[in-house]
């Protein structure tokens, strides 16, 4: 859906006018390599902060001079489970944001919009409060099941007869199939009061108090969703000038669009699996990004995969220190660093629609 | 002198100097529409504890029958389903208004955090005050107005853009949203769980004492909208276009916006944040009329039918457990159905 069609040129572009395609690219280049540094950075400190601080000097000790001390075994066994995960899921759900902004058109897309929250919702809500279940590693498949079950459903009745999956379709199948599962899911958790109460806590999402073992689970998706995604990226380039167009141009749409929603499969479906729903990133992060990098939803797409991560552990660390000894769900952090930052852009910047 | 609009159109002139033109499609589908509403609102009235037949309810509503129905069908059931009706409609008009000036399909009175700000207001309310049906109604004015203002202030830089508008919006949201969820972890079980079946929306306990003022600022509301005329289809064509044929954009926009809220929020106040009609109805009532833009007649009619329908099936389903989610699933499901139908052609 195009909402503004007038696309102002990139700031990296207008600030050097008459620079060359060659420059332009160039510079992109910096930026990703000073995103890759912050983000680095986030990582020490992800493992460096929290309710106790250790010395960075401790954290190398712990790695290559490890003799068992308390503050060691909090970076081994604490700090480094949860910064991997948050790397991942940061990752995952960037990433799927952005493809799900690329696939719909739509600049208004998450995961909330595929009916991808409320398909693990729902399928968690029945592993917790029908089958009884309690611990993470049980029904962490129910979660990723649910966001399967959620695309599969919305992709089959969005490309269902002629024409084929359009974005309109798409988002509207996912809008609807959305609210039936939100609605059955509330309604179990309202018959239910032990699955309301476990579950208000799961709507969260933490990367808290999850082993090593848990990010290492979800890897091999992360990794397969990246890596399709990055692949379909060029073809989603074509597709985001219309059908025509780019059928005209000799993009193949229906299976752009099927391994597209593959790989949002992949990454949504691990990351909500390991960590619960949490939204504002794939919202986020995409739009600033398209900001910075234009329009080619390559640079894009990298660009989130560094970025995602920024944005969700940073979220976590603030979580760990604003009311220490206690901390808030980086669920909670994440849109409250993140949105007066949009807020900050889109009143500063001329925006560009999709 | 005939112009082809590309449709069928009626022209009706009661008069030398007046006339309307009607699309024969859309006036057909609004009539099915209400008449199907009217229908199950009758069935509504003769269903339940105390059961009548269809020509029993509409003797008592003529005013005849026994006590005992006039009784249960006037006072007791009739305010519920005409609230269902104006609520409805209400709905259906607020997510018709806010798709137009934001030309976007998931436009509607959420993407400027109404329902998600009354939310917070309820959550609010019912933790540090208590519990009311005028209290928790205030909350939730409370709470969706100061948000809906707060994000037109923000979004406001010489001029409200469109596009601005729904980020600033979504940005808000999520942030509350955040806050809510916070909340709902925080207070205790019971506080989260009533709060949490207020967010499920329901019709429950209205009586007559909220008919008359829901009924009569609709109305009033209703006659903002049919002063402004067609400027909302002017608007959906873009700023530029619009401006260029003589709407003033920003001003019109302001006014729409603030008809759609004020919408919402009467409908929020008295039944809870029932957002998806408002999302579906115009969607539904376009594929249905085949008109080429929003239509706001055509979206009320639909409005007021599912919420109508949904209100019915979730009282009546499981009962005697009243359930507030049909109000939701129903209206997604026949949104599903007719995708699927529109596929196979």
């Amino acid at each position: 859906m195009v909402l503004t069609r007038t696309r102002p040129p990139s700031p990296v572009r207008a600030s050097a006018p008459g620079a060359g395609v060659a420059v332009t690219q160039a510079r992109r280049g910096v930026g990703l390599l000073i995103c890759l540094g912050v983000l680095a950075l986030v990582c020490l400190l992800s493992i460096a902060l929290g309710t106790r601080n250790i010395s960075p000097g401790t954290v190398w000790d712990a790695f290559f001079h490890f003799t068992n001390t308390d503050d060691q075994s909090i970076v081994r066994d604490l700090r480094v489970p949860r910064t991997v995960l948050g790397l991942l899921a940061g990752v995952a759900f960037g990433l799927s944001g952005a493809v799900i902004q690329a696939v719909t058109r739509n600049p208004l897309a998450d995961t909330q919009i595929l009916g991808i929250n409320a398909g693990a919702g729902l399928f968690v809500v029945f592993a917790v409060g029908v089958l009884g279940l309690t611990s993470l590693s049980q029904y962490m498949w129910f979660g990723f099941a649910g966001v399967a079950f959620a695309l599969t459903l919305v992709y089959l009745l969005g490309s269902a007869g002629r024409g084929g999956a359009t974005p309109i379709r798409l988002t509207l199948a996912g809008v609807a199939l959305g609210a039936v599962m939100d609605g059955i899911s509330g309604g179990i958790r309202l018959v239910r009061p032990r699955a309301f109460d476990y579950l208000r806590f799961w709507d969260v999402g933490s990367l808290a108090g999850r082993p090593l073992e848990v990010a290492t689970t979800i890897l091999p998706f992360v990794l397969a969703g990246t890596v399709l995604a990055l692949v379909v990226a060029r073809s989603l380039n074509a597709v985001a000038l219309g059908d025509d167009l780019a059928r005209t141009l000799g993009a193949r749409i229906g299976r752009t669009r099927l391994l597209a929603t593959v790989s949002v499969m992949l990454l949504a479906g691990a990351a909500t699996a390991a960590v619960g729903p949490i939204g504002f990133v794939g919202l986020m992060v995409p739009h600033v990004v398209r900001w910075i990098v234009g329009p080619d939803q390559r640079w894009i797409f990298v660009y989130t995969v560094v970025c995602g991560p920024v944005l969700l552990l940073l979220a976590d660390i603030v979580g760990r220190l604003v009311v220490r000894p206690g901390e808030l769900r980086v669920g909670v952090v994440t849109a409250f660093i993140g949105a007066p930052v949009l807020i900050w852009w889109v009143r500063r910047a001329r925006v560009s629609g999709l | 002198m005939s112009v082809d609009f590309g449709r069928r159109v009626l022209v009706v002139r009661p008069h030398r100097n007046v006339s309307a033109r009607l699309s024969v499609r859309p006036a057909l589908v609004c009539l099915v529409l209400v008449l199907a509403a009217l229908a199950v609102g009758v069935l509504a009235l003769g269903t339940g504890e105390f059961t009548l037949t269809p020509s029993e309810v509409l003797r008592a509503l003529g005013g005849e029958g026994t006590r005992a129905a006039r009784l249960v069908v006037v006072e007791w059931r009739l305010p519920r389903v005409l609230l269902a009706l104006i609520i409805g409609a209400a709905l259906g008009l607020a997510g018709a208004v806010f798709q137009a000036i934001t030309r976007n399909p998931l436009g509607s009175p959420d993407v400027i955090g109404f329902s998600t700000g009354a939310y917070t207001g309820v959550l609010i309310v019912t933790v540090f005050v208590g519990n009311g049906y005028y209290l928790v109604a205030a909350g939730a004015l409370a709470g969706g107005l100061a948000t809906a203002f707060a994000v037109y202030l923000l979004a406001f830089r010489r001029g409200v853009q469109g596009f601005r508008l729904i980020i600033v919006g979504i940005a808000i949201s999520a942030m509350l949203s955040s806050a809510n969820q916070w909340f709902i972890i925080k207070v205790d079980l019971q506080a989260a769980f009533a709060a949490a079946i207020w967010g499920q929306g329901s019709l429950n306990g209205l009586g007559w004492s909220q008919v008359t003022p829901v009924a009569v600022t609709v109305g009033v509301l209703c006659l903002l909208l049919i002063g402004y005329g067609p400027r909302l289809s002017l608007l959906e064509m873009g700023e530029d276009a619009a401006a260029a044929l003589g709407v003033r954009v920003e001003r019109t926009r302001l006014a729409y916006l603030v008809i759609g809220v004020a919408l919402t929020a009467i409908a929020t106040a008295v039944a809870g944040p029932i957002s998806f009609v408002a999302l579906a109805a115009p969607q539904l009532a376009q594929r249905l009329t085949r008109t080429p833009g929003i239509a706001l007649v055509p979206s009320a009619a639909m409005g007021a039918f599912l919420l109508m329908i949904s209100d019915f099936l979730a009282q009546r389903a499981f009962a005697p457990t009243q359930l507030p989610v049909g109000v939701v699933s129903v209206g997604g499901i026949y949104f599903v159905w007719l995708l699927v139908r529109q596929a196979r052609r």
